[in-house]
């Protein structure tokens, strides 16, 4: 057993870092979402205009609606990715699995913003891709919805975010023993419905976990619509920016950056549940 | 009664080799886990595959379900070579020995699985799950998750999900050495009955010697990826070929010696033998040395004095350890009788002291 003066000093410090960086600011946070701005001054004054803004001006829910959409792809493509890389990984790699696996880990290590201005470099329209399109004589000019696009924000992102979805789902892959593939087959299971039955279900939990990682980390970010998306690929998190940034309308940015919160509080509380309901003790 | 006349259902019939195993090697790196092993399997036969860990034989057993190829040799079943076929074409099911259960599946649908992956019409398999879980009292967990069960009840299941499938071999990895001594004792009796009950061919991987004596029809000893000797348990205990066979089935005092004009002398022990001369090694089982109270001989005994060295009492019996002189140290198996001290005579039959080679 451990005394409890080792246990205050033991918890004091995570606790204090998450009451001073992550508590106080999502209190101000929510605070500042029912505060105005008036002559371009914030005042204190307790309202619910900027929710009614929200819910009135139809940029915000397009926007949004753009953001979810952007944030599903990133996610079905990094799963459609990372799911087969993670099976070939824990089933069938043998011995290069260690190699492997530190190939998939590595560019994690590679700063974001280099990753999006390669990307940038690949797909504009002087940019490596459109280079070797006309090389190939393919195409006879750029092609130009390459960059700047969703389709570029969703490229870049899923590059990003696999390995952020590889690793959870190859964890729970991992954990399956194998001795219940075995079983599987020396019950008749051929490989496909040894796959649907068996490993599949067992490996929901690091799918699920993946996912929500995909689909969260896209919903907050701002840099790849900034470097890649141009006006029609536009996020939520760009208006939140700009309306702390360069509209200095606080009140309602925080209103957007609040509503985001619930929705990945109700997305991550749906994905425990989830996770719980296909996890097998 | 002429059992004869009668004819014997296929699955009993003792004289057909159902599996053969044929001149099987299997390498890992450059370990040579099997070597060479040439085994038939009798249908309906009870046949046990027993071996210290590292010996082989649960390789042996996975190269029999397809978990692994053998580097050399050959493995056929009714006449049909199946180390070439895939796990999921072999008419033969595994009992794992941490039992394997589907975690997500309930009991119903862990028996059930090997069913409906093989296309059994569905109409068909309520039936059969029943009756399998009805084979081992388990039809009021129908419903449980593996995880709400006990370490016998899933062995149960595990038995029934591989035996509703109807193999033709059923192959048991150590199912039972993950249970506590009561409940393996109590598993083992009904193990037996259930298999001659119905009739399926059991290939049993075991290291308890003892499990093995109660079970097998036929026990295979595995030394190093080698069969040392295949035989009956009556017939492995009571004639071991080597001394290995005879230390690790059962207790045993191996005496060297040597053969010389038709006497054989162990020490302080000595007998006529009409063999030719040279060194031997016999093993003298404890329970085949008795007290001689009366002090009389029969011409094919040996008799001799020694002093008890250490008694143990272990219930039913009592197991001494009787020094002949000169430092030769005997044990010995007595019924229970008291303590004993000092210099006794015993005796035992010649018969009894078993040639094995080195």
């Amino acid at each position: 057993m451990y005394s409890r003066a080792y246990k205050t000093i033991v918890s004091a410090p995570p606790l204090l870092w998450i009451a001073l960086f992550l508590l106080l600011p999502y209190a101000l946070m929510l605070a500042h979402s029912f505060w105005a701005v008036q002559d371009g001054a914030l005042v204190h004054h307790w309202n619910l205009d900027n929710y009614k803004k929200l819910f009135t001006n139809p940029l915000y829910a397009q926007v949004l609606f753009r953001t979810m959409r952007i944030a599903a792809s990133v996610m079905l493509c990094s799963l459609l990715l990372g799911y087969p890389l993670a099976y070939y990984l824990s089933f069938h790699s043998g011995p290069r699995k260690e190699l492997l696996y530190q190939l998939v880990i590595v560019p994690l290590w590679v700063s974001y913003l280099v990753r999006g201005y390669a990307w940038k470099t690949i797909l504009g329209s002087e940019g490596v891709l459109n280079g070797f399109l006309q090389y190939l004589h393919i195409t006879h000019e750029p092609v130009s919805f390459l960059l700047y696009s969703p389709f570029a924000v969703v490229l870049m992102l899923t590059h990003i975010y696999t390995p952020f979805v590889f690793l959870p789902i190859y964890a729970s892959l991992e954990h399956i023993p194998r001795p219940l593939v075995e079983a599987s087959q020396d019950l008749g299971a051929t490989p496909a419905s040894n796959f649907f039955r068996v490993i599949l279900p067992l490996s929901i939990p690091g799918l699920l976990a993946g996912a929500i990682f995909a689909f969260l980390l896209s919903i907050g970010d701002f840099l790849a619509p900034l470097l890649v998306g141009g006006p029609s690929g536009t996020m939520i998190a760009n208006i939140v920016q700009t309306l702390f940034g360069a509209v200095y309308d606080w009140p309602l940015g925080a209103a957007i950056s609040v509503g985001i919160l619930l929705i990945s509080i109700s997305l991550l509380f749906l994905t425990e549940r989830l996770e719980k309901r296909w996890s097998f003790k | 009664m002429s059992s004869a006349a009668i004819p014997q259902p296929s699955s009993v019939d003792a004289n057909a080799p159902l599996l053969e195993v044929r001149a099987v090697a299997k390498r890992f790196g450059s370990r040579d886990v099997l070597k060479n092993i040439s085994l038939y399997i009798a249908s309906g036969e009870f046949l046990t595959l027993l071996g210290e860990s590292g010996s082989g034989k649960t390789t042996l057993l996975r190269l029999i379900a397809g978990f692994e190829q053998p580097t050399s040799g050959e493995i056929w079943m009714s006449g049909e070579r199946l180390d070439t076929l895939p796990p999921y074409k072999r008419r033969v099911n595994t009992v794992f020995q941490n039992y394997a259960l589907f975690p997500h599946l309930n009991v119903r649908d862990n028996v059930a699985y090997g069913l409906r992956v093989q296309g059994v019409p569905k109409n068909e398999i309520p039936a059969r799950v029943d009756e399998a879980l009805n084979m081992v009292k388990m039809e009021e967990f129908a419903a449980a998750r593996p995880s709400r069960l006990s370490g016998g009840q899933q062995q149960r299941v595990a038995l029934a999900r591989a035996l509703v499938n109807r193999p033709q071999l059923l192959l048991l990895d150590e199912p039972l050495s993950a249970l506590d001594a009561n409940l393996r004792k109590q598993m083992q009796s009904e193990l037996k009955a259930l298999q001659r009950e119905i009739g399926t061919t059991f290939l049993f991987v075991t290291h308890d010697q003892e499990e093995a004596m109660a079970l097998s029809d036929r026990i295979a000893l595995l030394r190093d990826g080698a069969l040392e000797q295949v035989a009956s348990p009556r017939d492995i205990y009571a004639h071991p070929a080597t001394a290995y066979t005879a230390l690790f089935i059962g207790q045993t005092n191996l005496l060297p010696g040597e053969i010389r004009g038709s006497i054989a002398t162990c020490g302080a022990l000595r007998w006529p033998l009409d063999e030719p001369d040279g060194p031997v090694l016999f093993s003298l089982r404890p329970e085949t040395i008795r007290l001689s109270p009366d002090g009389m001989r029969q011409a094919n005994e040996v008799k001799f004095r020694a002093s008890v060295h250490q008694q143990v009492f272990a219930g039913a019996s009592e197991l001494l350890e009787v020094d002949c002189g000169a430092g030769q140290l005997l044990r010995v198996r007595l019924p229970a009788c008291g303590p004993l001290t000092g210099e006794h005579e015993f005796v035992f039959s010649i018969a009894d002291a078993t040639r094995v080679a080195d």
